[in-house]
């Protein structure tokens, strides 16, 4: 669509420039702030200059974690967008189990993330819960409390079980809105099943699975709430995911220099790939005359 | 092109077809049945007694009992805490939704000075860690006197929620042909009218889906509420974690709490089921 331009515009935009200001801008600038500074208590601060973010490079605490939450964003992408365009192909069309499976599939998105990990605590335990309790009879030593890989595969299990139906949503919406003649000229043509994916599905969806890609990587590298409360970052650091550790630096041991170094830097990072994403998304918009 | 062109014959093909679609549903059986079971089991444990739980590993309860509902039922710090929680979820929806609507607006119809720039930054705030905003927000809250209100946590989640209204609504009110409002401003609306009278209505359903998407993103958060919040507006999130370091693991209970937190979800999907897929592709498709 054409867009007048219009300057006035400017001032629609106004409330939401004032209010993002305020819950963004201020607070922020007070990460900068602090990232900069060194402090003895009582409040009085002095010039670090970048001293922190310095330290913070060198820390191997900060790498480490670094590292973790890239290979725990990297393998719950590999498993969620796959098996979630499996799941939207396989789903019915349209009528009543669409419906039910649109209402069910939904449901987990919806449920408190503390609640996400309650439920997968509870699910895990190896004394209550009925999937540790059924790998502990099945003979297989499983216990995500101390075995930091039972507790990687738990927080893993726990996120796709999480979010896979967000991307097969984002498909299944994608799948929707190819019309019926693709389908009817490809049969004319004789392309395989396999075909009909790779050169008319997988395309069209192509805008809706780089939301749900961009989504994805942006939750998972900020992921807080559910592995804290399944794990709390343990067994050790085993599955202390930036966030995690970020938290437990600032409110917990109120380390504002680092912490607040750190966050920028971690911010930035989001920001660049997420730029990387949104740049090949807006030229799909482009290209698919959006 | 009619359909009968490219009827193909019955016989082994449509034998493929139909073993095809079993298939499909064998798989939607298998995923919905991987969906369900962690949440029948919460269900299960909310409705055994601690002894039962603890006592002997069974399927499903064998001595049915509310208690643990009853418990959260009856005890104001519990339920005064799901009543906080919407509070802050339902201010925020409203604030949220009233400051995107006219944003998402002038993002859809107007090209204007660093409109590209002013998106994307916009969305960079859905991408903002809320760990990182944690400290600053309680510092900044706390230096104002908003420390442990509801309107401090449903300011503090506009940070992405208003972003994503805005991301949704302007995807909506694309779909709305530019012609209807020019017929409006020849017939003679002002702007305000033409917007409440004419546009609103017309982007109704991007309007529910942007209310349902702030309702889910500020219900789910834990961290900024937590940090935020103290006594008088504790969240049913923060609730939850502090009873289970205080008082032991009492698992009936706090599976209880959990399977009341998710209803109110299950409850308002049941309204947007047809948009959720569009809503979730932030209304691009």
């Amino acid at each position: 669509m054409n867009k007048t331009v219009n300057q006035k515009a400017w001032f629609l935009v106004l409330p939401v420039l004032l209010l993002v200001a305020f819950s963004a801008v201020i607070p922020l600038m007070t990460v900068v702030n602090y990232s900069v500074q060194d402090t003895f208590g009582q409040n009085k601060f002095f010039w670090a200059g970048l001293e922190w973010f310095r330290d913070m490079l060198q820390s191997q605490r900060m790498w480490d974690a670094l590292g973790r939450q890239v290979l725990f964003s990297a393998i719950i992408l590999a498993i969620e967008v796959p098996l979630g365009i499996f799941v939207a192909l396989n789903m019915p069309k349209k009528g009543f189990w669409a419906s039910v499976c649109l209402v069910l599939m939904s449901l987990p998105l919806l449920i408190p993330w503390n609640v996400v990990g309650t439920i997968w605590q509870i699910f895990g335990r190896v004394d209550i819960g009925l999937l540790g309790y059924t790998l502990t009879k099945l003979g297989i030593a499983y216990n995500y409390t101390q075995d930091s890989f039972a507790a990687w595969v738990t927080v893993i299990a726990m996120d796709v079980w999480h979010w896979t139906s967000l991307v097969a949503l984002l498909a299944y919406a994608g799948l929707q809105s190819i019309p019926n003649a693709y389908y009817q000229a490809a049969k004319i043509d004789q392309a395989s099943r396999w075909n009909v994916f790779r050169f008319i599905e997988l395309p069209k969806m192509m805008g809706v699975l780089m939301i749900a890609i961009l989504l994805r990587f942006m939750d998972s590298f900020m992921i807080y709430t559910e592995p804290f409360v399944v794990t709390g970052g343990g067994p050790g650091n085993a599955t202390t995911f930036l966030s995690i550790d970020l938290v437990k630096m600032a409110l917990g041991q109120f380390d504002l220099g680092p912490a607040a170094a750190f966050s920028l830097m971690y911010f930035l990072v989001i920001l660049l790939i997420s730029w990387v994403f949104y740049t090949v998304m807006t030229n799909i918009d482009k290209r698919d005359g959006l | 092109m009619t359909d009968s062109t490219i009827a193909f014959k019955p016989s082994a093909k449509a034998q493929a077809r139909g073993f095809k679609i079993n298939g499909a549903a064998v798989v939607m059986a298998v995923y919905i049945l991987f969906l369900m079971l962690p949440i029948y089991w919460l269900v299960n444990m909310s409705l055994k007694s601690n002894t039962e739980i603890l006592g002997e590993f069974s399927l499903w309860p064998r001595d049915l009992t509310f208690a643990n509902y009853a418990t959260i039922l009856t005890d104001p710090s519990w339920y005064m805490g799901y009543v906080n929680s919407l509070i802050y979820v339902v201010m925020n929806m409203a604030i949220s939704l009233t400051v995107a609507l006219p944003a998402a607006y002038a993002f859809s119809r107007y090209s204007f000075m660093g409109d590209k720039h002013l998106f994307f930054w916009l969305l960079t705030n859905r991408m903002a860690p809320p760990a990182v905003f944690a400290l600053p927000f309680f510092q900044l809250y706390s230096s104002i006197g908003l420390f442990d209100t509801h309107i401090a946590v449903a300011l503090a989640h506009c940070l992405f929620n208003v972003p994503l209204a805005v991301w949704i609504l302007e995807g909506f009110m694309r779909g709305v042909p530019k012609e209807i409002d020019e017929t409006a401003y020849i017939d003679g609306y002002s702007f305000g009218r033409f917007f409440i009278q004419i546009f609103m209505p017309l982007i109704a359903s991007g309007i529910g889906v942007a209310a349902f998407f702030c309702f889910m993103f500020s219900w789910v958060e834990l961290l900024l509420s937590r940090t935020l919040t103290a006594v008088a507006a504790k969240s049913i999130a923060s609730t939850m974690t502090r009873t289970v370091s205080a008082s032991g693991m009492d698992w009936g209970v706090l599976a209880a709490a959990g399977v009341l937190t998710i209803l109110p979800g299950a409850l308002v999907i049941y309204f947007v089921r047809n948009y959720i897929a569009k809503g979730f592709a932030l209304g691009r498709v």
